[in-house]
């Protein structure tokens, strides 16, 4: 028996099963996707996988030899290689610096051996035509490449087997192909690849085999070819899911937010939004599609007051509201669901509670003066965790205990509930499991439906494909076309890569 | 799905700054790893005492009972002068009370500072500040006790917020990190205060060297018992970390400076002015940093402004701060601790003959341990959750 098996894999956490009798095999030359909700054990799998935990009973078999691992170290001699999703890379060391990390190819006396490392990264580069300079800086690389010397890490320790770890949830739409190919060909060597993901339509495209695990078990094993993405999301939740955004066609009314000519600087002073008009009228979704670093996120952050802007203005409600501070449009009706959950849209340390009344702790009857009304705010937590369906065992506990998802209610609940008319948000449902983003895109549809006018901004194009009446796509800071609900995927994206198409705004 | 059924999420790695000042941690692990070292630092400390005990270590080659029995004595001897110096009488106990008034004070200024995210180390300036204010309030005005000392209070608590709040405008305008710039207040404060004592506005007249007016008896803190150090300052401590704590739990003040030292940028998006609140929580640390600098001018003789009267307060407030994991009540019984050791060590010195400096190795040992967790839950052998990798992958003061 060739490859890598985990067989009966159970782990047992204080008060929690987070693998209940798992098998996962994988052979060489095999894709196998892991697919699984948050929470659903994945990682907890991986972990055990990796010797970063030990299994409370179980066996990991390596071609057929049952293997104890005490630590990383002992998986990666196994010829075990992860990759993870947040990558361990120094960012001032050069690509093949951080190759030999920690197995450092040495001549005498303990002297590095550069010319060793940098052929390596070339070697290792060229057979899987994975386009890496040894000598670049890492910091100075994109997301994608970064990825790329993650793997060629892998591959200079000589795994058979590698864990990618929700890959995917980092590139672009562009990376995302070639990492694909870069997957085929780690498959056409003989490798072993574990890929995890809950993106369903990529597993369905490179796996040859399909893993699903719920609440720490496997439920379910399927061909590619003997199923679809309804039947995948169903086997993941448990229940027969909606991928497609249910709503009726926009009746838009009067306009809301109004942005004219807006100039805004980035980080570095170069001009990320460049001259942007638009309008958003009440009881329509307008979705900004573009791949990230477009000049998005600093749109988004003039129009909620967090980025002065260098010139134009921003209109709310026919008031001029240009260089107001985020406070003071907040308290115009405007909700913010920020781009980064939890460097902004969160206080970690904090409390349901505590995140709940974030922005509106200082108004009564939360506050009476500057004293805090802590049973108020107990109430209302109360009350929003269970309107918006936040899994939590108490609203007292840490917010950071909660899953992605529920972090994200956390958020909406906080934004929306109050008299909103203009809610901005932006990439609502990064990093979210497919039951939560069908609750996520149901309360934006709910939230126009009541004539709340709403701004999307979504690096996924499906995501603001599926959720907006309008679509405007961003270009290096300007708006190069605009796009109503008939548009293809194809026009779209092409105009995402700066190609003419559509109707300039 | 129920409750039941959440997953286990991983916890975010705690930083170092976090592991240190005890920001978030909880009652139980709070209380837990701060006794531990203490306990640990005492053994040492008795290690110490034997090694320095040369004439015993003389003989342990020829009579290692007698050398055993010397050593034992005299580490008995030495302990049981530290805890009848703190707590044996009650002029012991009065005398860890007065000693843990100023540290209760200018540690609340370093953990609250803590808790919104701040790196205060210029208490000791602050006191300086803040002491000489409430001194000049002190001597230049006449009025009856209960208006001239709640008066100097205030004067010291605006003086020392101004000079802490510099240190906040400087943060909040430029960026400058409140680490260098309070540390360089301090060195400002002090020759500056070297200069006003010898300007006619402060110094006694008739003297050369850096000495103030003596404060009116009504600006003098009346003493709580006949005959003994301990006056209304402690009573003033006391009071302030009752409104610490409240500040900090109970008003939209405290919630924004404990969002902000969570996390800033959060803090921001959520609408609060994160360079006001850096100016503020500076200086409400600056205010709480002149109680307790005016203590040391108006709470003990001979109630004169001296060169650098703060002596090293409010350095050994940052150690007690992290002792008390930044929480009001922590601070408040770490000021305890420190004032019984002080106290205890001056009867060490005087019975047992073991130099006071032991104390300050005490309280070093104790940070040592405090920084060091990790350290603590090995020789004590306490199990972290489950099999969780123990390897620390963020560090630093996260900016």
């Amino acid at each position: 028996m060739t490859g890598l098996q985990l067989t009966g894999i159970t782990k047992r956490f204080p008060g929690v099963l987070a693998n209940d009798e798992v098998d996962l095999s994988v052979s060489a030359g095999e894709i196998v996707a892991l697919l699984g909700e948050n929470g659903a054990g994945k990682t907890t799998l991986m972990n055990i996988l990796y010797g970063l935990y030990s299994p409370t009973s179980g066996q990991v078999l390596i071609d057929g030899e049952e293997r104890h691992f005490t630590g990383p170290g002992d998986a990666i001699a196994a010829g075990i290689g992860m990759v993870h999703q947040h990558f361990m890379l120094v960012p001032v060391f050069t690509v093949a610096e951080n190759v030999i990390l920690g197995a450092e190819p040495t001549k005498s006396l303990g002297r590095l051996d550069h010319r060793k490392a940098r052929q390596t990264v070339t070697d290792i580069s060229a057979r899987y035509r994975l386009d890496v300079d040894p000598d670049a800086i890492v910091e100075n690389l994109p997301v994608g490449i970064q990825q790329r010397v993650e793997i060629i890490k892998v591959l200079a320790r000589e795994a058979r087997f590698l864990v990618l770890d929700e890959p995917t949830s980092v590139l672009t739409p562009a990376e995302v192909e070639s990492f694909i190919e870069i997957v085929k060909g780690l498959k056409a060597d003989g490798k072993g690849v574990v890929f995890i993901s809950h993106k369903l339509g990529e597993a369905l495209e490179i796996a040859d085999r399909i893993v699903i695990m719920r609440r720490g078990k496997t439920v379910a094993e399927v061909k590619p070819s003997e199923v679809d993405e309804e039947r995948l999301a169903e086997l993941m939740v448990g229940r027969p899911v909606d991928l497609e955004v249910h709503k009726e066609p926009a009746q838009p009314g009067d306009v809301v937010l109004s942005v004219e000519d807006l100039v805004v600087l980035d980080h570095r002073n170069r001009r990320a939004v460049d001259g942007v008009t638009f309008q958003v009228r009440a009881g329509e979704i307008v979705g900004v599609a573009g791949v990230q670093g477009n000049g998005q996120t600093e749109l988004v952050e003039s129009i909620t007051g967090l980025r002065p802007s260098l010139d134009g203005t921003v209109g709310i409600l026919g008031a001029d509201v240009t260089t107001l501070s985020p406070r003071q449009i907040h308290s115009r009706n405007v909700a913010h669901v920020p781009e980064n959950r939890q460097e902004s849209g969160l206080v970690l340390p904090f409390t349901v509670t505590e995140n709940i009344i974030l922005n509106s702790y200082y108004e009564p009857p939360i506050s009476k003066g500057i004293q805090m009304d802590w049973g108020e705010a107990q109430k209302r937590a109360g009350r929003l965790v269970k309107e918006y369906d936040v899994r939590t065992p108490s609203p007292d506990v840490l917010v950071s205990t909660l899953s992605g998802g529920n972090q994200q209610k956390v958020i909406v609940a906080r934004e929306v509930d109050r008299d909103v008319k203009l809610l901005v948000a932006s990439q609502p449902t990064r990093g979210l499991d497919v039951g939560s983003i069908e609750y996520i895109h149901a309360r934006i549809v709910e939230e126009r439906d009541q004539g709340v006018a709403v701004l999307i901004v979504s690096s996924e194009l499906e995501e603001v494909m599926a959720l907006s009446d309008r679509i405007l796509v961003m270009f290096e800071g300007k708006i190069v076309g605009e796009f109503d609900e008939s548009a293809t995927a194809t026009e779209i994206g092409l105009a995402m890569l700066g190609e003419a198409g559509g109707d300039p705004a | 799905m129920s409750v039941d059924d959440l997953p286990p999420q991983p916890q975010p790695e705690p930083t170092l700054y976090d592991r240190i000042t005890g920001v978030g941690t909880s009652v139980r692990r709070a209380l837990l790893i701060p006794a531990l070292a203490v306990l640990s630092a005492l053994i040492i400390g008795a290690f110490i005492i034997a090694v320095t005990d040369i004439d015993t270590l003389k003989i342990w080659g020829s009579d290692p009972g007698e050398a055993f029995r010397r050593t034992m004595t005299g580490i008995g001897r030495a302990y049981k002068a530290l805890f009848v110096g703190s707590l044996g009488s009650t002029k012991a106990i009065t005398e860890t009370l007065f000693s843990a008034t100023p540290s209760i004070l200018a540690g609340l200024a370093v953990a609250i500072g803590f808790q919104a995210g701040l790196f205060n180390i210029g208490v000791n300036g602050q006191m300086l500040i803040g002491g000489m204010a409430g001194l000049w309030v002190g001597f230049s005005i006449s009025v009856p006790a209960f208006i001239h000392i709640p008066l100097a209070i205030v004067a010291a608590m605006v003086a020392g917020a101004i000079w802490a709040g510099i240190a906040g405008l400087l943060k909040a305008r430029t960026g400058a990190h409140e680490v260098i710039t309070t540390m360089m207040l301090n060195f400002v404060a002090i020759f500056l205060v070297d200069y006003l004592l010898k300007t006619s506005i402060f110094q006694q007249p008739g003297r050369n060297d850096p000495i103030s007016k003596p404060a009116e008896v009504t600006a003098q803190f009346p003493t709580l018992l006949e005959g003994y150090r301990l006056h209304i300052g402690f009573l003033i401590a006391l009071v302030a970390v009752a409104l610490v704590w409240w500040l900090m739990y109970r008003t939209t003040i405290g919630f924004e400076f404990r969002a902000v030292g969570f996390n800033p940028t959060g803090a921001r998006y959520a609408g609060m002015s994160v360079s006001w609140l850096y100016v503020s929580v500076l200086a409400v640390s600056g205010a709480l940093a002149g109680i307790a600098g005016v203590n040391q001018v108006l709470g003990l003789e001979p109630y004169r402004g001296l060169s650098n009267f703060a002596g090293s307060v409010g350095f050994d407030a940052i150690a007690l701060a992290l002792l008390g994991r930044s929480q009001p009540l922590g601070v408040l019984f770490a000021g305890l601790l420190f004032g019984a050791l002080r106290a205890g060590g001056r009867e060490m010195q005087g019975a047992a003959g073991i130099p006071i400096d032991l104390v300050l190795v005490l309280q070093a040992l104790i940070i040592v341990m405090i920084a060091a967790p990790a350290l603590v839950r090995a020789i004590y052998r306490i199990r972290t959750s489950d099999q969780e990798p123990t390897t620390v992958i963020s560090t630093g003061w996260g900016g």
